[in-house]
């Protein structure tokens, strides 16, 4: 048995998280290029809720322990590594994750087999396959030969259409037993996300900012353009981590994912971390000095200028 | 309680990448290299939660230095925020892979007797995965990454992950323990150049030779091609002074029927 092995993610009870069939896209096109089977793995205390919409997998293992009823990154690190150890699979696929990131680095060097990591692409040429990863926060798309070993592929969210790979059925469900050792670690408590004074996600235009603002003291600037926009602020990681704007206005992998009609970008580099949150969004445009920065190949219209000078401009142009 | 802190470097975000001759690196001559920023987050945290407990906690930065970047200055910064001890391990080959560099700490931390080990969540170079959980399984430890708090509580270390949609959850974990430090509690602090000089007088690096920490680990695949993203979907851009970019902005806002 040498198949392609895609280890989904839930942390909802009942339904599995949208990146689990991202997954089950990829790894269904990369399992019938090697011509083999493509098999989902669930892991969980139960498992039974997760398994009404993985159609596009030809086989389900399921690992199923008490241990496992809250994600816990050695406990499921020992699941995944059973898994690799009773199946040997040709691939096995995870996702760049909170959840992913815990598990596939250990897993790879417990069992010894190559990683590879932010993939967005993922190509088979006779049974070899290179995998291409997005690195150095997008600026160089970087290409791994794995020739035809077994290897475990770190596949980055928003890579591949999750609507591709979802699909009403369940196939055969084969068990996987685990050795619940002592993990030394214990779930505790899950916290919701605060409610912010704004909710970004359901507002028809937003103006976000970057690290490009330079100092807390600028953003009364960043707010007077938003305001004379009509839209509402959010922003990028670094601000939110410097406590300058609440986590209830970041846009990205740990913030929020948004769809506004308008998606104005300043002082924002383009990270994939932040476009994953953003670039569904509908009209989008991007203000940075670096003319080479990534948000402008995802943006519909760019001003290559200084946000200090172009946020007042349009301030103005606005009132 | 003792925690290492192991940092390493990353080409500065705001640098312009080539690919080298062969196609299968970055050129690193031509680059400057600066510290991970995440790296910079654990450090933080680590100082933080010393200073919170006020109990004596020493902190260890251990600094990968392949001779690309001022790992020494880096040192000296992270002994002036109120790190205790300073180690460079030196020859350590460029562009090592996160398996590699897994290796030669979990040598290093392995002989050492931390309580914990911060480290950066991700670099922009981890191509073959994420420190954290490969040091982890170095250690025969567990690993608990994409944190932004730590606290301790008797023998454990109660922290705070993130998930994604800002959804949060708190873990204790028993240490021994290796932590992916997303972001510290507060922003890291910035000391004065002149803190870092004070320092300098009479701080001291030990320093470890990289070759009798063993041969690093092999990411088992080849890099085969470097390229850039292709600049295919390229956005249109609106020129002339700031005052006239904001006004065809305008016009292109209108045409979408969006009134400002």
């Amino acid at each position: 048995m040498s198949d392609v092995y895609v280890v989904t993610e839930h942390q909802a009870p009942e339904s599995l998280d949208g990146v689990s069939y991202e997954l089950l896209n990829a790894g269904r096109g990369v399992a019938d290029d090697l011509g083999v089977d493509l098999v989902a793995v669930v892991v969980g205390g139960d498992t039974d809720g997760y398994l009404d919409e993985l159609g596009v997998a030809d086989r389900v293992v399921g690992v199923t322990d008490a241990s496992l009823d809250e994600f816990n990154p050695v406990a499921y690190a020992s699941a995944v590594e059973s898994v690799v150890s009773q199946a040997s699979p040709r691939l096995l696929l995870t996702s760049v994750t909170s959840i992913g990131m815990d598990v596939a680095p250990r897993v790879a060097r417990s069992t010894d087999l190559p990683l590879v990591s932010y993939v967005t692409d993922v190509s088979v040429d006779g049974g070899d396959v290179v995998a291409t990863s997005q690195l150095y926060g997008g600026k160089m798309f970087v290409d791994s030969a794995l020739g035809g070993d077994p290897a475990i592929l770190a596949v980055a969210k928003g890579a591949y259409d999750a609507d591709g790979g979802r699909e009403s059925g369940t196939p055969e469900v084969e068990e996987v037993g685990v050795d619940a050792a002592d993990a030394g670690i214990r779930f505790v408590e899950r916290h919701e996300p605060e409610a912010g004074d704004v909710d970004i996600t359901r507002v028809d235009r937003l103006l976000a900012i970057g690290r490009g603002i330079g100092e807390e003291d600028n953003i009364p600037m960043a707010e007077e353009t938003a305001d004379a926009l009509g839209a509402a602020l959010a922003s990028s990681r670094p601000l939110t981590d410097n406590k300058w704007l609440p986590k209830s206005r970041q846009v990205g992998k740990s913030g929020k994912t948004v769809q506004p009609d308008l998606y104005v970008a300043a002082g924002i580099s383009g990270a994939p971390e932040h476009i994953e949150g953003m670039k569904n969004s509908g009209l989008i445009v991007a203000i940075n000095t670096d003319e080479e920065a990534p948000i402008f190949d995802y943006a519909d219209y760019g001003i290559a200028g200084d946000l200090f000078e172009v946020l007042p401009a349009l301030t103005e142009q606005a009132e | 309680m003792d925690i290492a802190v192991p940092i390493r470097t990353v080409p500065d975000p705001v640098e312009e990448l080539e690919a080298d001759p062969d196609g299968t690196d970055i050129d690193r001559e031509w680059t400057e290299f600066v510290l991970n920023e995440f790296d910079e987050h654990a450090v933080e945290e680590a100082v933080l939660l010393k200073e919170a407990r006020d109990e004596g906690d020493t902190i260890t930065v251990v600094a990968l230095d392949d001779g690309l970047a001022e790992v020494e200055q880096m040192l000296y910064t992270a002994a002036a925020k109120g790190v205790d001890r300073l180690v460079r391990i030196i020859d350590v080959p460029p562009g090592l892979s996160t398996s590699g560099a897994a290796s030669l700490l979990g040598s290093f931390l392995g002989d050492g007797d931390f309580d914990a080990v911060f480290t950066g969540v991700q670099s922009a170079e981890d191509r073959d995965g994420q420190l954290a959980g490969m040091l982890g399984h170095e250690l025969d430890v567990p690993n608990v990454c994409v944190i932004t708090g730590v606290d301790v509580d008797g023998d454990e270390l109660v922290v705070e992950k993130e998930f994604s949609g800002g959804v949060t959850a708190t873990y204790a974990v028993d240490t021994p323990a290796v932590l992916g430090i997303q972001a510290a509690s507060e922003p890291p602090r910035y000391v004065a150049v002149s803190q870092i000089r004070r320092v300098m007088r009479s701080a001291e690096i030990e320093t470890v030779d990289a070759a009798d920490l063993g041969a690093p680990a092999e990411p088992g695949s080849d890099v085969v091609g470097l390229h850039e993203p292709e600049r295919g979907g390229e956005a249109e851009m609106l020129t002339g002074s700031p005052e006239e970019a904001a006004a065809a902005l305008a016009d292109v806002l209108a045409d979408h029927g969006m009134e400002v």
